[in-house]
C-alpha cells in the first residue's frame, strides 16, 4: 500500500505546479509590486559606471525622468536600445541602472550602440535592483521631479507603450512640475 | 474564400479529432474491433484535413492577402516569397497551426507504419494522440483564430515579419523543434496506452523506442538551429541565453534523453518500467509546459511574441487535464510492485541509472531556474530573476560528473559486471585521455584548465568507444565481417556518443578561447586579432529586396594570404524602420572569424566594428548534427522490425485481457 502511495508523488507534485502556474497567470509579470508606486525611489549609493564618484537617489530628482534597467546579457535590452535612443534624443532624460553586468561589457555596448543615458548607475551585485524588485532586464520606471516612482514597466519598452502609458503619464507629470 | 476553406478544414480536422479521441478508445474499452479500425483512417483524415488548412493559410501569405488580420500584421508585399512562407509561423496563430500540423503528420506515421502493432494497441495509442490533437485545435479555434478577417478595413500592406525572423535558420527551426516538441507525445501516447491496458511489458518499450529516438533527433536538430541562430544573427556572437523559451525547449531535450536510456534498459532487460513511464509523461508534459510558458507570457522573454491571459488559461486547463490526468493514471495503474529482473551495481544497468538521474537533476535544475520568478511572485515574495550564472553554476557539475560514466557505458555488460574487467579494458584509454587532457591545451598558451578537463572528458568517452569497437572488431574472424556485424543500434549510440564529445570540446573551448575587440575603423585600416589582419576596404550603400543596407567590406588574411572576404550589413528595414547588424562570418572547422558592424562614428566614414574569433564552435553545433544523425541511424535496426514474431502472443494475451 505504501509503495503505491509514493505512485501519488507525480502527481502532487504537479498539483502544486499547477497552483503556481495559476497563481502566474493572475500576476502580470509586467505589473509593479503596488508597494513601490508614488513611494520615493529607494535610497542608494553606488559608483558610476566607468565614472568616478557615487551616484544616490538625490541625483534623479530635479525633473521628470526614465530609469532603464539593463544589462548586457540581456537580449531584449538590445531590442529595445534604439528606441531609448530616440527617446533620449527628443530630449527626454533617461537615466541607466546597470544590472549585474560587467563594467566594461557595459562600456563597450554603449560604444557600440551609441549611449542614450544621462548618466549609468554601476549595480554590480544587484542590489539597488533588489530594493526596486526588479523582476528582469529590461525594465523601466518612470521618475518625477520630486524623485518619486510613478510608474513601471517591466520588459521592453518601445513606441506602442510608450504612446499607452508613458506619453500620457510623461504630459501630466511634466504639467505638474511645470504648476510648481 | 481560400481562408473560409481553410477555417472550414480546420472545423472538420477539429471534429476528426473528437472521434479519433472517443471512438477507438471506446472501441478498446468494449473490445469492438469496427471501431478500433477506425483510428487509422481517421488518423490520416486529420492529415489531409489540417494539411488543407495550413495551405489555405501559406496560400494566403503567399498572395499577400491583407484582408487577413494575420497576414496584415506578419507580413509585407515585399518579403521574399520563401519569408513570406516563414512568416506563416512566425506568429502566435501560425506557430499553433504549425503545431497542430506536425501533430497530425506524427498520428498519421504511427497509423500508417505500425502494421506490426496489434490492432488494440494501435488504437489506444491514436486515441491518446486525438486527444490531444481535440486539445490543440480546440485552443486554436477558441482563442487564436489564424483566419479571422479585417474587413472591410483591409490595409494596403502588411506590418511586416520581425526582422530578427527574416532568416533561412529561422525558416526550418521551428518545424525542427515542433517535430521533436510533438514527437515525444507518441512515446507519450504509447505510455498512456500502456498504462490503459495494464500491460507494462518489455514490448511497449520496444515499440516506442524509434519514435522515440526521431523525436528526440529533431529537437536536437531544433535546438542546433536556434543557437546557430542566435549566434549569427543577434549580432554579438554569443550562442546560448538561458532565455525562458530556450529552457523550454531544452527541457523536454534533458528529460528525453533520460527518456532514450531508460527505455534501452526497460526494452532490454524489463527494468525500470514505472519509472521509464514516468519520464515518457515527463518528457511530454514538459512540451506541454514550455508551450504554456511561452505562449501564455508568466515569463517575459524575447521570444514571446504575444500574450493573452485567456490563451494562458485555456493551456493551464489543457495542461492539467492532460498532465493531471496521466498522472493520476500512472498512480493507479503503474506496477508498484519493484519488478523481479535484478542487476548487480557494477552493471550497465547502473551506468544507465546514473545517466537518469544526471539527466533528471539537470532537467528538474532547469525547470526549477525557469520557474524560480514565477513561484517567488506566486508566494507574494516580490520579483527575482535568476540569470546565466546561476545556470552554468549547476549545469556544468552535473556535466563533469555525467563523462565519467558514460565513457565506462559501451564496455560495461548487462546484469552483472566486473570492475577488474572494466579496469582492464579501460586501463590504455584511461591513461591517453589523461595525457591529452594534459597536452592538448599546450598546443595553445596560456594553459587553460576548463580546456584540459574537457579534452579529458571527451578524449575518455571517445576513447572508451574505441576500446569497445576495438573489441567487437577483435572478437570478430575478419574486420570486415566485424563491421557488418555492428548493429545500426550500436552505430546509432556510437554516434550520438561521438556528437556528444564533440558538442563538449566545441562548448568549452569557445567559451575559454574566444577573442573579441571592439574597434572604432576607418576605411583603409588594419587591424590584427589572434593573427589574423582584417583590412576593413569601404563601405557601399546595397539594397536588398525589403531593406536597405550599408554593407562593410573587410578582408581577412594571415601571413599575406587572404583568408576571406567579409560583408557585414547595417540593415534598415523598409516596411518597419528597424535596425538590423548582419553579421559577417567565415566558418571553419578550427574557427569562426565574426565581423559585425556597430554604429557610424563621425562623418570621415569610421565605424564601430566587432572583431570575434570563436575557436571550435562549430564543434557544438556538428556534435549536435551527430547526436541527432546517431538518433535517426538508430531507428534502422533490425530489432525494431522483427517484432512480428512476439505480436501474436502479446495480441492474444492483450485481446483476453479485455
Amino acid at each position: 500500500m505504501v509503495s503505491r502511495l509514493k505512485l501519488f508523488l507525480p502527481l502532487i507534485l504537479f498539483a502544486m505546479l499547477a497552483i503556481t502556474l495559476f497563481r502566474g497567470l493572475s500576476l502580470d509579470p509586467r505589473e509593479m509590486p503596488s508597494a513601490l508606486i508614488d513611494r520615493p525611489f529607494p535610497a542608494f549609493s553606488l559608483p558610476r559606471l566607468n565614472g568616478t564618484g557615487l551616484l544616490s537617489q538625490a541625483d534623479l530628482k530635479g525633473q521628470v525622468s526614465l530609469l532603464n534597467v539593463w544589462a548586457t546579457w540581456c537580449v531584449a535590452c538590445r531590442v529595445e536600445h534604439p528606441y531609448l535612443k530616440q527617446l533620449a534624443q527628443k530630449g527626454i532624460p533617461v537615466f541607466g541602472l546597470n544590472y549585474k553586468d560587467n563594467d566594461a561589457d557595459a562600456q563597450r555596448w554603449l560604444e557600440e550602440l551609441g549611449d542614450p543615458y544621462r548618466f549609468n548607475i554601476a549595480d554590480h551585485d544587484g542590489t539597488l535592483g533588489l530594493d526596486l524588485g526588479v523582476y528582469g532586464a529590461p525594465e523601466t520606471y518612470l521618475v518625477d521631479a520630486a524623485g518619486v516612482i510613478r510608474y513601471r514597466h517591466a520588459g521592453v519598452l518601445d513606441q506602442r507603450v510608450w504612446d499607452a502609458v508613458f506619453q500620457p503619464l510623461y504630459q501630466t507629470l511634466m504639467a505638474e512640475s511645470g504648476d510648481q | 474564400m481560400i481562408p473560409e476553406i481553410g477555417h472550414f478544414a480546420l472545423i472538420i480536422a477539429f471534429c476528426l479529432t473528437l472521434m479519433l479521441a472517443t471512438v477507438p478508445a471506446w472501441g478498446a474499452w468494449r473490445g469492438n474491433a469496427t471501431a478500433m479500425a477506425l483510428a487509422p483512417t481517421l488518423a490520416v483524415g486529420i492529415l489531409v484535413f489540417v494539411g488543407i488548412s495550413f495551405a489555405c493559410l501559406a496560400s494566403a501569405f503567399l498572395q499577400d492577402d491583407f484582408s487577413v488580420s494575420l497576414v496584415a500584421s506578419h507580413s509585407n508585399s515585399l518579403l521574399p516569397p520563401i519569408y513570406k512562407f516563414a512568416a506563416v509561423w512566425g506568429n502566435h496563430e501560425g506557430s499553433l497551426m504549425l503545431w497542430a500540423l506536425i501533430l497530425a503528420l506524427w498520428t498519421a506515421a504511427v497509423a500508417l507504419f505500425s502494421p506490426q502493432l496489434p490492432l488494440l494497441v494501435l488504437s489506444r495509442v491514436l486515441s491518446v494522440m486525438g486527444a490531444i490533437g481535440v486539445g490543440f485545435l480546440s485552443f486554436s479555434l477558441a482563442t487564436s483564430n489564424p483566419f479571422a478577417r479585417l474587413l472591410p478595413a483591409t490595409p494596403a500592406d502588411g506590418g511586416d515579419l520581425n526582422p530578427l525572423l527574416q532568416d533561412p535558420g529561422l525558416i526550418i527551426h521551428p518545424p525542427l523543434l515542433y517535430m521533436g516538441y510533438v514527437g515525444f507525445s507518441v512515446s507519450f501516447a504509447f505510455a498512456i496506452a500502456a498504462l490503459l491496458g495494464g500491460r507494462l511489458d518489455a514490448s511497449w518499450a520496444r515499440w516506442s523506442r524509434p519514435w522515440t529516438n526521431i523525436a528526440w533527433g529533431f529537437l536536437s536538430l531544433g535546438i542546433m538551429l536556434g543557437s546557430w541562430w542566435a549566434y549569427y544573427e543577434l549580432g554579438w556572437g554569443g550562442w546560448w541565453f538561458w532565455d525562458p523559451v530556450e529552457n523550454a525547449s531544452f527541457m523536454p531535450w534533458l528529460a528525453g534523453t533520460a527518456l532514450i536510456h531508460s527505455l534501452a534498459a526497460t526494452d532490454k532487460r524489463g527494468l525500470f518500467k514505472s519509472w521509464t513511464v514516468l519520464l515518457a509523461i515527463f518528457a511530454f508534459s514538459l512540451s506541454l509546459l514550455g508551450t504554456f510558458l511561452v505562449r501564455s507570457g508568466v515569463l517575459t522573454s524575447v521570444h514571446a511574441f504575444a500574450t493573452d491571459p485567456a490563451r494562458g488559461m485555456f493551456i493551464l486547463v489543457f495542461l492539467a487535464l492532460v498532465v493531471g490526468g496521466s498522472l493520476t493514471l500512472y498512480a493507479f495503474r503503474a506496477p508498484a510492485v519493484s519488478s523481479r529482473v535484478t542487476f548487480a551495481w557494477v552493471s550497465r544497468e547502473s551506468l544507465l541509472l546514473c545517466n537518469n538521474v544526471v539527466f533528471l537533476v539537470a532537467t528538474l535544475t532547469v525547470l526549477f531556474g525557469t520557474l524560480f520568478p514565477l513561484i517567488v511572485d506566486a508566494l507574494g515574495m516580490g520579483k527575482v530573476s535568476v540569470g546565466p550564472p546561476y545556470f552554468n553554476a549547476v549545469f556544468v557539475p552535473l556535466m563533469v560528473l555525467l563523462v565519467p560514466f558514460m565513457g565506462i557505458g559501451p564496455v560495461s555488460r548487462w546484469k552483472r559486471d566486473d570492475v577488474a574487467r572494466w579496469r582492464s579494458e579501460l586501463m590504455i584509454p584511461a591513461a591517453v585521455a589523461v595525457a591529452c587532457g594534459f597536452t592538448f591545451p599546450l598546443l595553445n598558451a596560456p594553459y587553460n584548465i576548463w580546456v584540459a578537463l574537457a579534452v579529458l572528458l571527451s578524449s575518455w568517452l571517445l576513447l572508451g568507444l574505441a576500446q569497445d569497437v576495438l573489441r567487437k572488431l577483435r572478437n570478430a574472424s575478419s574486420a570486415a565481417r566485424g563491421l557488418r556485424r555492428l548493429t545500426p543500434g550500436y552505430c546509432g549510440m556510437l554516434i550520438a556518443h561521438l556528437g556528444f564529445a564533440a558538442c563538449v570540446i566545441g562548448v568549452v573551448a569557445t567559451s575559454q578561447y574566444s577573442l573579441e575587440r571592439d574597434l572604432r575603423m576607418s576605411p583603409g585600416d588594419t587591424q590584427e586579432l589572434a593573427g589574423y589582419q582584417f583590412q576593413f576596404v569601404e563601405v557601399t550603400q546595397v539594397r536588398g529586396p525589403n531593406f536597405i543596407a550599408d554593407e562593410a567590406r573587410i578582408v581577412v588574411s594571415r601571413d599575406g594570404a587572404i583568408v576571406a572576404s567579409l560583408l557585414p550589413q547595417k540593415r534598415r528595414y523598409l516596411a518597419g524602420g528597424s535596425v538590423m547588424t548582419e553579421a559577417a562570418i567565415a566558418p571553419g572547422l578550427f574557427r569562426d572569424l565574426y565581423v559585425a558592424m556597430g554604429e557610424p562614428i563621425g562623418s570621415d566614414g569610421a565605424w564601430a566594428m566587432r572583431l570575434h574569433y570563436k575557436p571550435l564552435v562549430r564543434w557544438m553545433w556538428l556534435g549536435a548534427i551527430f547526436m541527432a544523425v546517431g538518433a535517426f541511424t538508430s531507428v534502422f535496426d533490425k530489432r525494431y522490425r522483427r517484432q512480428r514474431d512476439v505480436v501474436p502472443s502479446v495480441n492474444k494475451a492483450a485481446l483476453h485481457g479485455v
